[in-house]
């Protein structure tokens, strides 16, 4: 099986450098083309004005903050279960990336919610979980830097990976749980999305962006990590 | 594998006997944190009920957390947590019985304590009953995530921090949760709701955290 094949961290190095290379080009690409449909091609919002278009960058970087820990949880779960060493890396190589994305959320929310809501920060659900979450992953990464045996860290940040991915669907369930001021979502797979299309297309642009982005930059950064150990 | 953990949860409650102060001072840090805030935001009546709920249960939440450091660290220091390992009871059993004694000389001290605090802060009397039954629901799953983050950070430089770091985002469920229980009740409604999923959260605790504690505790002494 070619996959097992790849399993080792030095069949992998030199297939996560093509691959991370190739995502960095599509990511820059799709990257200015979300870009240039979000600030030039999609109209005016009616209510909110020029300020949404934040979203462009928000709602990628929400969708991935939030991903991101799930993917991270799953490398370290399959690394705990069935003790691969290039599993643990890859989940250690992902926390940095998803801390990057949820602080970007978090930033970009609050200069969408100054002219929009009046305030930098609410104390919204949703703007709380996601805290939580960029906590989650500060978490994980200093415990692993806290442990000098890359083994036992690998193992100590996994559980914790396992036990932190509970959050994450009470960030997602939270806008139902308790009803308060963040907007509900726009984009659902079960019903036609309530907004221009211009806008869905340079929305999920910049969230293929983001995407092909953080597979280039964990794989680069597994890079530097099989580099090290090995 | 019952007589074990029996014996095991003595043993941990003979021990925190024989050193009171131990227990205290967790209390005391409660009584203090909570006498604080009136200190810091002023003295009116009405502003002080409203925020009581939830300056109680940070208390809770603070103090409970301090002394989860101590939970294996003794244990561990004298080679008694790898004898444990060794043994032929399930670690699952061991950890459950270890938090639970945590949990009785930490936690429930806190329940019986928290009308008084309430009492400074003015809280009308129907309130206490909720109040004390939100603790006595939230205070074991605390010391039950506790343990997960108190086994992984088991002889680690600066363990302490790093243990606050670890657990304290993951308690915000139950704080928010507890905290809204006596809020609700507080405004008029059944706190019902609030409460049962306050158990809810207690019974998964009870259920999984002991396997992770478990997993921690070999990740942490292999």
């Amino acid at each position: 099986m070619r996959w097992f094949w790849f399993a080792s961290p030095q069949t992998f190095f030199p297939l996560a450098g093509s691959i991370a290379r190739w995502c960095a080009v599509g990511a820059a690409l799709l990257a200015a083309a979300g870009l240039y449909v979000g600030f030039f091609v999609a109209p005016t919002d009616a209510q909110q004005g020029e300020a949404y278009r934040i979203i462009f960058i928000h709602v990628a970087a929400a969708w991935m903050s939030m991903l991101l820990y799930v993917v991270m949880a799953f490398w370290a779960a399959i690394g705990l279960a069935f003790n691969t060493r290039l599993s643990a890396m890859m989940a250690s190589a992902l926390a940095p990336t998803g801390a990057l994305f949820t602080f970007i959320a978090l930033w970009t929310g609050a200069l969408w919610g100054r002219p929009t809501w009046g305030a930098y920060w609410v104390w919204d659900a949703r703007l709380t979980s996601e805290l939580i979450l960029l906590f989650l992953y500060l978490g994980f990464m200093a415990l692993q830097a806290a442990i000098d045996d890359p083994r036992r860290a690998d193992r100590a940040g996994a559980l914790l990976a396992i036990v932190g991915v509970v959050n994450v669907p009470i960030i997602y369930y939270s806008v139902q749980w308790w009803n308060t001021l963040h907007q509900g979502a726009s984009v659902s797979l079960t019903r036609a999305p309530s907004m221009a299309s211009t806008m869905l297309t340079g929305m999920l642009l910049m969230a293929l962006a983001f995407w092909l982005y953080s597979i280039a930059a964990s794989l680069a950064r597994v890079r530097c990590i099989i580099k090290e150990r090995e | 594998m019952i007589a074990a953990a029996r014996c095991l949860l003595r043993r941990d409650l003979l021990l925190a006997l024989r050193r009171p102060s131990d227990v205290g001072t967790a209390l005391l840090f409660f009584v203090i944190v909570a006498s604080l805030f009136p200190l810091g935001i002023g003295a009116e009546p009405n502003l002080l009920r409203s925020i009581a709920p939830g300056v109680i249960w940070v208390a809770a939440l603070l103090s409970s957390m301090l002394s989860l450091s101590r939970l294996f660290a003794a244990d561990h220091a004298d080679g008694t947590l790898e004898q444990m390992l060794l043994g032929v009871s399930p670690l699952g059993v061991i950890a459950a019985a270890k938090v639970l004694a945590h949990w009785l000389v930490s936690g429930l001290p806190l329940v019986a304590i928290a009308p008084l605090i309430a009492l400074q802060y003015d809280l009308p009397a129907a309130l206490y009953g909720t109040l004390a039954l939100s603790l006595l629901l939230g205070t074991p799953v605390l010391s039950l995530i506790g343990a997960i983050g108190a086994a992984l950070t088991l002889g680690l430089r600066g363990g302490g921090v790093l243990l606050s770091l670890l657990v304290l985002p993951l308690y915000v469920p139950v704080l928010i949760i507890g905290a809204g229980s006596v809020d609700m009740a507080s405004a008029g409604l059944a706190p019902d709701g609030q409460l049962m999923l306050l158990a809810a959260l207690l019974v998964v605790a009870a259920v999984f955290a002991p396997l992770a504690i478990a997993a921690a505790l070999r990740i942490s002494t292999e």
